[in-house]
């Protein structure tokens, strides 16, 4: 298995011969990780997971998941995968416990054993209290929460997530994203979510994807992303405005451009945190003191307007897709419809 | 890592997870329930009570023709006997039982199970729609038990409905035949098995590429009635049109109808039964089978 969870080779998938929406994408994911598969809509993120878990086929191109090719051993990827999707899949008119075992039963899990798990999952989503209240009835957090424990069932080798947290509110997402976190720490398990919230993919991946028209445009950790932009922008003044201290500042290691724009200095530094002591120290050194200082870190909002473009995009979905974000929306905002 | 050594390979253990979802929808809602059951009793006392034909030769308010000279009353005793005999031989040769009433009871099963079987390819394009299915399918449960599990699902309800209305026909007043025991009732429902395996199969088959329920329902709409009406379900088949019989002929309502007919109605024809069950066996086992090879085919894109 080489450590890696999942490798993908030249993946395509080409709808109606003509709609290429994976483009010949590679990219692996490490045992353990999260890893983070970002993209406007239409970008591809769906259609790529549809092809690990096995619903859609590639039209070309390879991948193993588990070290399992998804063309050759399609049934043994879907044993050792769990999968999140993007809608309310759990049935409305079940309760949360009948569609965990349902969930179960898919797997041929064995009723003994699926009772027991199903209830420590429920309780691991604090579940518990409303395991016997029909599906419609639950809010959308709390639909969310069952919809990880039923792709948790099977104990997944890999987890896949499929925009977790579409339509939740913000309380309601920083929730869903520590229960992420609790399932990762119990199970210790790789997972590989889409999103296209920035500050999702920031806070919860070890390593990003960003993916436009089908091809992935960038790649590596959250911080290595905003790195490549160039680095953290220091603004600093001093009491003396008159004196140009470029040159010093510019000595300073990982510093790398100074700009002095009527007495405040705008300073394109790396590591910013670490940088910035070093920064006023030399400036003490040479007998002033700095009155205000501020650090601007690249957010990843920069690093994806920088790679997929400022422009809005004018998508044409299929009515199915439409249909079922809709209802997705719907569900997530306020229990019954 | 992942504990999948301890899981059934059993295909059945999906399959009847798969069932039992669709079923606890219905079971569950007494309101479904209770519509699911009164709407084939509400067709019974419809056709078969209101349309009764047999009243058509008894009404008295047929003025008997006046002849010259009239008629002495013992004349008149005798001509309303043998037109009332006249009119029993009618119905005895057009529907071969005195009562229209028996004989449309018998048909509205066969058009419980039509209905119910109609309904089952809705179900899967609501799962497609709403993602279900493509979560059951990232899942190692067999391609085919997700289609065979509606098929069970709406045969399993036939049934049900099938012994409602059979009860209750009974509770009204049907004429059995001459060879009618309880026993024959365990032929009606393998008669109702088999024509529910194959119908909802193909209904299933012809929504499981559908992503529209629109689409799904105009073809119900299409198909419901010409299935129900060219058969022998409410008229007998042989006083239809020429042109009409061929597809009476191949169409399964009819015979899973003279099927039941024969088992509760009439005296049994051992040789038309046979070819009854043949026709509906063949019927099940051709459809199922390419309900499934087209699961495996389109379920996964």
């Amino acid at each position: 298995m080489n450590g890696d969870a999942v490798v993908v080779e030249g993946l395509t998938r080409v709808f109606n011969k003509n709609l290429v929406a994976v483009d010949h994408v590679n990219f692996s994911v490490k045992e353990g990780e999260i890893f983070g598969f970002l993209g406007p809509n239409g970008a591809g993120k769906t259609t790529t997971i549809n092809m690990l878990i096995t619903v859609l086929k590639p039209t070309e191109g390879k991948a193993t998941v588990c070290g399992f090719d998804i063309l050759k051993h399609s049934s043994e990827v879907r044993n050792c995968i769990g999968v999140v999707p993007q809608e309310y899949t759990a049935d409305e008119d079940l309760t949360g416990l009948e569609n965990i075992i349902l969930c179960a039963d898919l797997y041929g899990i064995p009723r003994e054993i699926s009772k027991k798990r199903a209830e420590e999952l429920l309780e691991l989503v604090e579940l518990t209290k409303f395991k016997d209240k029909q599906v419609q009835t639950y809010s959308g957090g709390m639909r969310r929460r069952l919809e990880l424990a039923c792709g948790l069932i099977n104990r997944p080798h890999v987890f896949f997530l499929d925009e977790p947290t579409l339509g939740l509110d913000v309380q309601t997402r920083a929730a869903t994203w520590n229960y992420i976190k609790l399932l990762k720490k119990e199970y210790g398990m790789t997972i590989f979510m889409t999103t296209h919230y920035l500050e999702e993919a920031d806070m919860l991946c070890d390593r990003i994807a960003i993916i436009d028209y089908g091809k992935i445009v960038t790649m590596g950790t959250p911080n290595e992303l905003k790195e490549k932009l160039g680095g953290d922008i220091m603004t600093l003044s001093i009491k003396d405005g008159n004196i140009d201290l470029s040159s010093v500042i510019e000595k300073v290691p990982r510093v790398k451009e100074v700009k002095k724009q009527d007495g405040t200095y705008r300073i394109k530094v790396e590591d910013g945190e670490e940088t910035a002591p070093t920064i006023l120290d030399a400036i003490r050194a040479e007998g002033h003191s700095v009155t205000r200082l501020s650090l601007t870190k690249p957010t990843l909002d920069e690093v994806y307007l920088e790679y997929t473009g400022k422009s809005l995009r004018e998508e044409e979905e299929s009515k199915e897709a439409v249909f079922r974000q809709r209802v997705t929306m719907r569900r997530a905002r306020g229990g019954a419809h | 890592m992942t504990q999948r050594n301890g899981n059934s390979k059993n295909p059945l253990h999906g399959l009847w997870a798969l069932t039992n979802r669709e079923l606890k929808k219905w079971y569950k809602n007494p309101y479904l329930l209770f519509l699911s059951i009164i709407q084939p009793l509400i067709w019974m006392g419809l056709f078969g009570r209101a349309m009764n034909i047999g009243a058509i030769f008894t009404s008295t308010k047929i003025p008997i023709p006046t002849i010259d000279p009239p008629l002495t009353i013992p004349q008149q005793i005798q001509l309303g006997q043998a037109f009332s005999n006249f009119s029993t031989t009618i119905m005895q040769e057009t529907f071969k039982t005195s009562d229209y009433f028996s004989y449309m009871s018998v048909g509205i099963v066969s058009f419980v199970v039509l209905f119910t079987a109609m309904f089952s390819g809705m179900s899967i394009v609501w799962d497609r729609r709403l993602g279900f299915l493509s979560k059951a399918l990232s899942t190692p449960v067999a391609r085919g038990s997700i289609l065979m599990s509606k098929v069970l699902n709406s045969v399993i309800r036939s049934i049900i409905q099938a012994a409602i209305v059979l009860g209750f026909a009974f509770a009204l007043g049907l004429t059995v035949g001459p060879d009618f025991t309880v026993f024959n009732l365990l032929g009606v429902f393998a008669a109702v098995f088999l024509i529910g395996v194959g119908l909802s199969s193909i209904f299933i088959a012809i929504a499981v590429r559908s992503t529209r329920i629109e689409t799904q329902m105009a073809v119900m709409n299409l198909l419901n009635l010409p299935l129900l009406f060219a058969s022998n379900a409410l008229f007998p088949t042989n006083l239809m049109p020429d042109w009409l019989q061929p597809l009476t002929k191949i169409n399964p309502i009819t015979y899973v109808t003279d099927a039941n007919r024969q088992l509760i109605l009439y005296a049994i024809d051992m040789h038309q039964l046979a070819i009854d069950f043949l026709f509906l066996s063949a019927f099940a086992v051709i459809f199922s089978t390419i309900g499934i090879v087209l699961s495996w085919r389109y379920l996964s894109k």
